[in-house]
């Protein structure tokens, strides 16, 4: 017998997820827009929804970051609990939002770039039609565009912003997939090479719903376990606890399977080169910075917070994944012959060096104010993100007649055809490879002494030898643009509008500002403080 | 476990009725087949063509189908708001409108897309 007057209708804090609800709200208004606006209008007003919905969200989050309430001045956790304990806004969700937001603002502007098509956007005109069929001619002459893509993304990034912000299991669980079905519909919506896309898609659907299993069975292990879903609640059975409990090892072993597959971990990673090289570049460089920043923010907080009280046991698991993502990702990088290929492996590679900074202390008390794990690895995420996009960016100019030439073997001798291009994209493969007065070498810097100061200086000796390795590759990329001669079909470099302009503009530009003068950034990552619980 | 029992007749009772509908129709039905009874069962609606040389692959059905399943789940979520109708108040109303208002938007994307249309 169910007594309905236990029934309390829930407290919402709207106005502290406001950023959340705004994207959502974005997002469906992006949805009335492609049923309602003729079509010839539905592309500035989507860019125009999703572009103000973003910046609004953006504003909105500086709002609730200076709202924060101070918890626990020694360890410098700010926030609170929100949504009946299952959402949880602190310094580091803010930190997050903020990033996710401004990654994501950037990439809205590739996906509206549409003077490389000549007047199109470079998504599938119409994604039901078949590869090389009668219709899918027809759509391409009548000049139709799948502007729902801004809409997508708009979900996606909802789902991004709730993941690492989540404090319950469960609701965790509904963001990652929130986050993953509008990439997985993304990934297959490429113009050129449709099929190769849609293989991208598919892979990535049926390996992402693989680990997302994994993921609820690892929930449900933790629940039998617990008994809750919330993360406090989990950490409070962790540390009653005594001794190996075979459902929190399993629990922690499966959800690690389902937050690392996001992450693009090793041995998880099989999916990500195939991915991002099948995806439209524009969903690539989207997926590359955002998934991977709210990944590696909902692994910190189920990690740090619910399973802190058993790091003994988690600890020389992430040791080994860090070590053999490092060394997948660097090591056969080097064997790669497309651009964006070898840019996927660069990315399981850091995926390893983050994991690195994980593995260290983390968080620093009031009065040793050194490099904790979850500061550095916020700044190692959002210096990432900008030069990810950059890079990305360019490689969607680099075209001859079948669209993009991601052949490793074509961009020989680019740099005395488009010097300038060129030159940005050797910077940031220089800020990947993490040389000095690029931002990559201020994140280098920070997780290696996060991990430092947590007494895991194996993984950084690792992380050192890793980086000299993935700088070898990323050097060879260079040597062959400027130092090589040109092959004889030269790929065109295509002017683009201002939009991709501005994205590599400003990347670049965060990328040499972040590494010239890191403070700012840095002292807010540091101010981000503790997780709440 | 005696409280299980009941459980395991009514199964045993299902499964026999399973079994002696199947193998009764089998026994005593009559047995005139034509070309619309060797035919794929389709809600008694005309089987959609194959297509002829792998050309496009009609999604109707497809549509139609996940078009119910969405209703279905809004009605899973109504029902227990309507058990609680009364200790939710006001702010059950507001968000079970706000999530009644959602699904609506999806449906009025199909309609303008024509998703509502058979032909």
């Amino acid at each position: 017998m169910i007594l309905l007057a236990e029934f309390e209708s829930p407290k919402v804090e709207y106005a502290t997820i406001s950023p959340l609800l705004i994207v959502v709200g974005a997002a469906i208004l992006g949805v009335l827009v492609e049923a309602f606006v003729p079509r010839a209008w539905r592309y500035p007003v989507q860019v125009g929804v999703a572009a103000l919905g973003l910046l609004i969200a953006l504003a909105d989050t500086v709002r609730v970051g200076l709202a924060l309430d101070t918890l626990d001045a020694g360890l410098l956790a700010r926030g609170s609990l929100a949504v009946e304990n299952s959402m949880v806004v602190d310094g580091p969700t803010v930190f997050l939002w903020g990033t996710l937001l401004v990654m994501s603002l950037i990439s809205v502007l590739l996906f509206a770039e549409r003077r490389l098509e000549g007047g199109l956007t470079s998504f599938a005109g119409q994604a039901a039609a078949l590869p090389g069929t009668d219709a899918e001619r027809e759509a391409s002459t009548r000049g139709i565009e799948h502007t729902e893509v801004f809409p997508l993304l708009l979900f996606a990034v909802t789902g991004m912003l709730l993941f690492p912000a989540s404090n319950d299991l469960l609701l965790m669980f509904v963001a990652l997939e929130v986050l993953s079905l509008p990439l997985y519909l993304l990934c297959g919506l490429a113009r050129r090479r449709r099929l190769l896309s849609q293989e991208a898609a598919m892979k990535y659907f049926l390996l992402g719903a693989f680990s997302s299993a994994f993921f609820l069975y690892g929930v449900a292990l933790i629940y039998g376990f617990a008994g809750s879903f919330e993360l406090a609640d989990i950490d409070a059975a962790v540390s009653a606890s005594s001794g190996a409990n075979a459902y929190l090892l399993g629990g922690i072993g499966l959800m690690a399977v389902g937050l690392l597959f996001k992450v693009g971990a090793a041995p998880f990673h099989a999916w990500t080169p195939d991915v991002y090289q099948g995806a439209p570049t524009a969903v690539t460089a989207f997926m590359a910075a955002c998934t991977k920043i709210a990944a590696f923010g909902a692994l910190m907080r189920v990690f740090y917070v619910a399973f802190g009280g058993a790091s003994w046991d988690w600890r020389p698991l992430m040791w080994v994944v860090a070590i053999l993502t490092m060394v997948v990702g660097s090591v056969i990088a080097i064997t790669q012959t497309d651009v964006k290929r070898m840019l996927a492996y660069s990315s399981i590679a850091h995926a390893g060096f983050v994991l690195v900074g994980f593995a260290g202390v983390y968080a620093g008390t009031g009065d040793v104010v050194g490099v904790t794990s979850v500061s550095s690895v916020l700044f190692y995420l959002a210096a990432y993100g900008f030069s990810t996009i950059g890079a990305f960016a360019i490689i969607t100019l680099v075209r001859d007649a079948g669209g993009e030439t991601t052949a490793l073997s074509r961009w020989a001798g680019l740099g005395r055809e488009a010097p300038v291009l060129a030159g940005t994209f050797a910077f940031f493969l220089l800020a990947f490879a993490g040389i000095p007065l690029t931002s990559g070498f201020i994140g280098k810097w920070a997780v290696f002494a996060a991990a430092w100061a947590g007494g895991a200086w194996p993984l950084v000796v690792v992380a050192v030898v890793m980086s000299a390795v993935a700088a070898f590759f990323y050097v060879r990329v260079i040597v062959a643009m400027f130092f090589s001669d040109p092959v004889d079909i030269k790929p065109a470099v295509a002017v683009p509008s201002i939009l991709t302009t501005g994205v590599i503009t400003v990347t670049a530009l965060a990328t040499v500002a972040l590494g010239v003068v890191p403070g700012p950034v840095l002292d807010l990552a540091q101010q981000a403080g503790a997780f709440v619980r | 476990m005696n409280g299980y029992i009941p459980i395991l007749v009514l199964g045993a009772i299902a499964f026999a009725f399973a079994v002696f509908s199947v193998a009764i129709s089998g026994l005593t039905g009559p047995k005139r087949y034509n070309r619309a009874r060797l035919d794929s069962y389709e809600c008694g609606i005309e089987p959609t063509p194959q297509p002829v040389g792998g050309g496009r692959f009609p999604v109707k059905y497809f549509i139609t189908a996940m078009l119910f399943i969405v209703f279905d789940i809004e009605i899973i979520f109504l029902f227990p708001y309507a058990v609680a109708f009364d200790s939710l108040g006001l702010f059950g109303m507001v968000e079970m409108m706000l999530f009644i208002l959602a699904i609506f938007v999806v449906y009025a994307y199909v309609w303008r897309r024509g998703g509502l249309e058979w032909d």
